[in-house]
C-alpha cells in the first residue's frame, strides 16, 4: 500500500478511468497543458490528448452544460470546476438539467457525469474564494454528493462516481490536496453512500466530513488522552443521501452528538443531520446535540477575522466539554 | 423540395397545426395543466430544417416549444397528447409535461424549459458524436431571446472553438413573451451576433418552407461535412399567444395580420394548387382526415390511458439501484 498525496489519488482514478474505457473525458480550466490547478490532472494531457482533455474557456455554465449534454450520449465526463465559488454559474446546468433529466424524459436519458469542485476556506482568499457550499448541493433531488477527506476516499469515490449512471458532485478542499495517506495498490472503489466510523469511542458521536473529520479526529485525541472521554468519530463522506442508519446505530450507542462542519449552520449538514436523529433515534439521546460551525458572515480576509469565523478541532474540543458539564 | 415530398410534409404540417389547436381546446377543458406553448405560424421552420435533415439519426434538441419538434423527428402524436394528459403511455410517462417531451429512440433529446439552457447542451451532444465518430449532426431549435442568455456566446465560442458538428436554428418569431425583439436586443438580425465567433451563418424567411429548406441543406451539409458549427436565422411568427395566459396586448392585431397572410401551410398548399398538383377540396379533405385521426386515435389514445401510479413516484429519481450497487454499496470488481 503505497503512501501518495490526495491530489495524486485523484490523478491516479482519472489515469486508470481514461486508460480502460475511451468514453470517460475531462474538462475544466488549465487541467490540461497546464497541469490542474491543484495537479488532480497532472499527466492526462500528454497521454490522452486534447479530444478527451479539454481546457476549457472561463465559461463555467457553458462547459458544465456541454459535459452533461455529452453525457446524455453516455460519455462520461469528469468535469472540474476550479473553486466551488464558481460553481454557482454552472448550478443550473448541474441542478436544470443532469439531476432533472432522468425523472423528466420518464427515465429515457440519463447524465452519468462528475462534477469535481474545491471548497472551503484556503488562506486569506476573502470572500468570493472561501466558500463551503454542500448544503446547497445536498438538498437536489437526482444529484449525489460526496466529499472526501483522505486520499483512499477520494481515490475510491471519484472511481465510483465515473461508473455510477446517476450525476456525482465531489466536494473537494483547497487545503487538503498535499495531505497524505494510503491508498491500495490494487483497484479500489468506495461505495458513494454509507458512512464511515474513522475512530471507535462510546461517550460521544464526532459527526464530521472532509476537512472538519480530521477536527473531529484530533479532538477525539484530546479528549481521550486529557479528559478521559471516548469519542466516535463517525466520518460523513456521503452528503447527499446521508447515511440515516450509520448516524442511527452511532447514536444509540453513545447517546451524545456533535456535529462539526465547515460550512456554515443555517439549512447545513448540521441540521440535517439532528433532523434525522430526531426521525431515527430521538429517545437515544441524553443530551440536546450540538453544532460546530462557521460564523454567518462572508469569509473575512483579516486573518485574525477569518480565524475566528472558522472552527477547528479546540471548538470541537470545547463543545464536548460543554456537553459533558466540564466546560 | 421534390412534389412528392411538398404533398408528404404538407400533410404532416396540418397535422401539426391540427395537433396544437386541440391541444388548446384540451387546455380549455382542463384535460392539460401547466405552461402550454403553441407552434402555429412557425411550422415552415421545424419542417423545413429537418427535410433538410435526417429526423430520427440526427439528435435534435429544442425549449419548450416542442410538440412538433418531437413528432417531427418521428415521436407518435399518440403518446406526445398522452404526455400532455399526464398519462403513465406519455412520452415522459407523465412525468416531464408539455416542456419536456423526449423520445431517446427518434434522437428526440428534450425540451428544456430554462430559456438557453439547450445551447450547451447541443454543443455537448455534437462533442459526443465527436468523440465517437459518427455522422449525425446535432440540432438545437430555440428562439430569438434565448440568445440574450450568456450560455448562448459561451457554446458559440466552444462549437467553434472545438469545431463541433452543431447547427443552431434560431426561430426569430420576434417575440420574447411580450417583449418584441427592439426592446430586448440591440440587434435584431440574430445571425449578425455569431459572426464575432467565426460561425458560418444565414438569415431566411421561415414562413415559405422551400425557402427554409434551400437554406437548411445548405447549414446541414455544412456541419455534416465537418465544417463546424452553423447558425441559421429563420424569420418567423407565432399565432398565437406565447403561452395560454396571453392576451397579446404587446402587439397589434394589424401586424398579426399580415403574418397570417404568409401562413406556412398556405403558401405551401397554393402553390401545389398553382401546379395542379392538388385541388382546394384535396387540401380540405387532409383537414378533415388529420381531425379524425386526431380525434379518433390521439385524443382517444391519450384519455384512455391510464394515470401513472403514486406507488412508483420516485422512480426515475436515480438509476435503478441493483445496477447500480457495485458503486453505492461497495463490493465492485
Ligand atoms: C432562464 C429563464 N428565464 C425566463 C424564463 C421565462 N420565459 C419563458 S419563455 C420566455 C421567452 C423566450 O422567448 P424566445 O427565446 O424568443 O422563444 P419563443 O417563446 O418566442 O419561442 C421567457 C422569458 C424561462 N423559462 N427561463
Ligand atoms: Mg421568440
Amino acid at each position: 500500500m503505497a503512501q501518495i498525496m490526495l491530489w495524486e489519488a485523484i490523478q491516479r482514478a482519472h489515469d486508470e478511468e481514461m486508460a480502460r474505457d475511451p468514453l470517460v473525458i475531462c474538462m475544466g480550466e488549465d487541467i490540461g497543458v497546464a497541469g490542474g490547478t491543484y495537479k488532480a490532472t497532472k499527466g492526462l494531457y500528454e497521454k490522452y490528448g486534447p479530444l478527451r482533455v479539454m481546457d476549457t474557456p472561463i465559461s463555467e455554465g457553458g462547459f458544465t452544460g456541454l459535459g452533461i449534454g455529452a453525457s446524455f450520449l453516455g460519455i462520461r465526463p469528469i468535469i472540474e470546476i476550479m473553486s466551488v465559488n464558481f460553481a454557482w454559474l454552472a448550478m443550473d446546468q448541474m441542478f436544470n438539467s443532469a439531476a432533472k433529466i432522468r425523472y423528466m424524459s420518464g427515465g429515457q436519458l440519463q447524465a452519468p457525469c462528475v462534477f469535481r469542485s474545491a471548497g472551503g476556506a484556503a488562506h486569506q482568499l476573502g470572500a468570493q474564494h472561501s466558500a463551503r457550499m454542500e448544503k446547497v448541493f445536498m438538498g437536489i433531488a437526482g444529484l449525489r454528493v460526496v466529499t472526501p477527506s483522505n486520499p483512499k476516499q477520494a481515490y475510491g469515490l471519484l472511481k465510483s462516481a465515473i461508473r455510477c449512471d446517476d450525476p456525482v458532485f465531489i466536494n473537494e478542499h483547497e487545503l487538503m490536496y498535499n495531505m497524505k495517506g494510503e491508498v491500495p495498490d490494487a483497484e479500489y472503489f468506495m461505495p458513494l453512500e454509507g458512512s464511515e466510523i474513522a475512530r471507535s469511542g462510546t461517550d460521544v458521536t464526532l459527526f464530521g466530513y472532509n476537512i472538519s473529520a480530521h477536527w473531529c479526529l484530533k479532538a477525539a485525541e484530546i479528549l481521550d488522552k486529557q479528559y478521559n472521554i471516548s469519542a466516535e468519530v463517525v466520518d460523513l463522506y456521503s452528503l447527499s443521501p446521508l447515511d440515516r442508519a450509520g448516524i442511527k446505530q452511532s447514536v444509540s450507542k453513545t447517546h451524545r452528538v456533535v456535529i462539526a462542519e465547515e460550512d456554515e449552520a443555517p439549512v447545513g449538514v448540521g441540521s440535517e443531520v439532528i433532523a434525522i436523529i430526531n426521525e431515527e433515534c430521538f429517545f437515544e439521546l441524553d443530551a440536546a446535540p450540538v453544532r460546530v460551525h462557521s460564523a454567518l458572515v462572508p469569509q473575512p480576509y483579516n486573518h485574525t477575522l477569518e480565524k475566528a469565523a472558522i472552527p477547528d478541532h479546540e471548538d470541537v474540543v470545547k463543545a464536548v466539554l460543554k456537553l459533558f458539564g466540564k466546560a | 423540395m421534390k412534389i412528392e415530398d411538398k404533398k408528404r410534409v404538407l400533410r404532416e404540417m396540418v397535422l401539426h397545426r391540427r395537433f396544437e389547436e386541440r391541444c388548446y381546446q384540451a387546455y380549455i377543458e382542463r384535460k392539460i395543466g401547466g405552461f402550454l406553448h403553441l407552434y402555429p405560424g412557425q411550422e415552415a421552420c421545424c419542417n423545413g430544417v429537418m427535410e433538410a435533415a435526417r429526423p430520427g439519426h440526427d439528435y435534435v434538441i429544442t425549449g419548450y416549444r416542442d410538440h412538433v419538434h418531437a413528432i417531427k423527428c418521428g415521436s407518435d402524436p399518440k403518446e406526445v397528447m398522452a404526455e400532455l394528459y399526464g398519462k403513465e403511455t406519455g412520452s415522459s410517462k407523465g412525468r416531464g409535461g408539455s416542456m419536456h417531451i423526449f423520445d431517446a429512440a427518434n434522437r428526440f433529446m428534450g425540451g428544456y424549459a430554462l430559456v438557453g439552457g439547450p445551447f450547451p447542451l447541443a454543443a455537448g451532444i455534437a462533442k459526443a458524436i465527436q468523440l465517437k465518430g459518427g455522422d449525425e449532426i446535432a440540432i438545437c431549435f430555440l428562439g430569438d431571446a434565448a440568445n440574450n442568455q450568456g450560455v448562448f456566446h459561451e457554446t458559440l465560442n466552444m462549437a467553434a472553438l472545438w469545431n463541433l458538428p452543431v447547427l443552431f436554428v434560431c426561430e426569430n418569431n420576434r417575440y420574447g413573451i411580450g417583449t418584441s425583439i427592439e426592446r430586448s436586443t440591440a440587434v435584431v438580425h440574430q445571425h449578425k451576433r455569431v459572426a464575432a465567433y467565426n460561425i458560418e451563418a444565414s438569415e431566411c424567411d421561415g414562413q415559405d418552407i422551400e425557402v427554409v429548406y434551400e437554406h437548411a441543406r445548405q447549414a446541414v451539409d455544412h456541419v455534416r461535412s465537418g465544417k463546424g458549427p452553423f447558425f441559421l436565422e429563420l424569420m418567423t411568427y407565432r399565432y398565437r399567444g406565447h403561452s395560454m395566459s396571453d392576451s397579446r396586448g404587446y402587439r397589434t392585431r394589424e401586424e398579426e395580420e399580415l403574418w397570417k397572410q404568409r401562413d406556412p401551410l398556405f403558401i405551401l398548399r397554393d402553390r401545389l394548387i398553382e401546379a395542379k398538383e392538388m385541388t382546394m377540396a384535396d387540401y380540405e379533405a387532409i383537414e378533415k382526415e388529420t381531425d379524425a385521426y386526431i380525434e379518433n386515435e390521439v385524443i382517444k389514445f391519450a384519455e384512455e390511458s391510464p394515470e401513472p401510479r403514486v406507488e412508483d413516484l420516485e422512480k426515475y429519481v436515480f438509476a435503478d439501484r441493483e445496477s447500480q450497487k457495485p458503486w453505492l454499496t461497495g463490493n465492485a470488481a
